[in-house]
């Protein structure tokens, strides 16, 4: 399959990229093209211009300073999934990181790429939704940073406006007593999302302090379950509580499910709080 | 637009001038000669175009020839000097890890990734490293135990 013809440029640095993002209208930013490259072949979409931002180094790289995790928004699935301080300060990321695709996926498929193209079958904005993820985004009136909460904005759709370039992604390292899980319905021949569940919970002298979910996969953007949050906070996380919180997720849906031929909205709808229960579970039994 | 290009493929360079629009499965294939690198479902789900980029397996089908100038291929031609086999080739042989072949190049490319990064994977590392190709002959167990074989030696 071929895409639409279309304009090359190369950008070597952030400002590069801003620059030709100016000069030539419609452009698309490249990175990893493991979201952009299907929808091109697919011609679902054909931009007049790509501009490769896949080189600029200042754009890679996951660093952990005073609490705060930065990921650089061309870090790959594989280098998530790898990183021993990802793996320390955000065991969620990591490993949803890893059930992205396969090993060649991984090998080229950005986080900056994937959350900018916010397929609702993918992994890590159920995690950067759940966790407050805050997206710094360099545009032509300077440098802004949006939280995850306003990011996704629906299906295939974020905040991010025509000359955008999301520079980096920040989450709040693992405190004491926080545990947190990514668990997932994946598809058996894509591997998408049917359903994405991520967890954090914070535990505090055997009393729930904290609590953070949100799903993903049969919600048009990753989605915050706030009834189950407020059904965990001030409990003792037995496995009774935790079924309960988990059954209040039929609330935190709305009203537009997604289905398909391979699970119909009213099946996912059934299943969700399985699948949640089992991200609290494993997110309860890391925050001991 | 065309982009001037430069890409060494099996260890011998290709300068050509491409549209952006090129794949890099169609440079590898139609310029540069070599056809054992297959195009599957062409949608980044069945690994069959899977090949080394630099060492590391990525799939040929979903990158732009323009993204990888100045890397290195490796296609399943270019695993092994001339004329001889790597032992992952070896063990696919041995172990018959292949009945139509089509998915083969990628398979063995993609098992090549699998021990690099875990030379010594229980079957189930094996299953899970490989689930991005699908053979569709279904001849899923003599694939392990060819991945079996290549990291344990014969007999395992």
């Amino acid at each position: 399959m071929y895409s639409s013809p279309f304009d090359y440029y190369r950008a070597a640095t952030v400002d590069e990229a801003s620059a030709l993002l100016k000069k030539h209208p419609g452009a698309k930013l490249l990175a990893g093209g493991h979201s952009l490259i299907p929808l091109l072949k697919l011609r679902l979409a054909a931009p007049p211009a790509l501009i490769d931002i896949g080189r600029i180094a200042e754009l890679k790289g996951i660093t952990v300073k005073d609490g705060t995790i930065r990921i650089g928004a061309l870090t790959t699935h594989a280098d998530l999934a790898a990183s021993t301080a990802l793996r320390e300060s955000c065991p969620a990321l990591a490993e949803a990181a890893k059930q992205v695709g396969d090993p060649a996926v991984r090998n080229r498929g950005t986080i900056g790429g994937n959350v900018a193209h916010a397929d609702p079958a993918s992994d890590l904005p159920t995690v950067l939704t759940a966790l407050g993820a805050r997206f710094t985004v360099t545009g032509p009136r300077g440098t802004r940073t949006i939280d995850a909460g306003g990011f996704f904005t629906g299906m295939m759709t974020t905040a991010l406006e025509d000359r955008d370039l999301l520079s980096a992604i920040e989450i709040a390292a693992r405190q004491k007593g926080q545990g947190m899980a990514y668990v997932k319905f994946s598809h058996p021949a894509s591997r998408y999302a049917v359903i994405g569940v991520a967890a954090s919970v914070t535990v505090s002298s055997g009393t729930c302090t904290a609590a953070a979910v949100a799903i993903g996969g049969l919600v048009p953007r990753a989605t915050r379950a706030a009834s189950v949050e407020q059904a965990l906070i001030g409990q003792t996380l037995s496995a009774g509580t935790l079924a309960r919180a988990a059954s209040e997720v039929a609330r935190d849906l709305g009203t537009d499910i997604l289905g398909d031929l391979y699970a119909s909205a009213d099946y996912r709808k059934a299943v969700a709080p399985v699948w949640v229960k089992r991200a609290l579970a494993a997110a309860a039994a890391r925050g001991k | 637009m065309k982009v001037p290009v430069n890409i060494t493929i099996n260890g011998r360079r290709y300068q050509r001038d491409v549209e952006p629009r090129q794949l890099l499965v169609h440079f590898i294939r139609d310029l540069g000669g070599v056809t054992g690198t297959k195009i599957g479902c062409d949608t980044s789900q069945c690994g069959a175009c899977t090949v080394l980029l630099d060492g590391i397996a990525v799939r040929s089908c979903t990158c732009l020839a323009v993204q990888v100038d100045g890397s290195s291929v490796t296609t399943i031609e270019g695993l092994a000097p001339a004329g001889t086999l790597h032992p992952i080739q070896e063990a696919f042989w041995n172990t018959h890890g292949l009945q139509c072949g089509f998915c083969t190049p990628g398979m063995i490319l993609a098992s090549h990734e699998l021990l690099r990064q875990n030379p010594q994977p229980s079957d189930e590392e094996i299953r899970h490293g490989l689930e991005g190709n699908l053979c569709r002959c279904t001849g899923y167990q003599n694939i392990v135990r060819a991945v079996r074989e290549a990291a344990f030696g014969r007999g395992q």
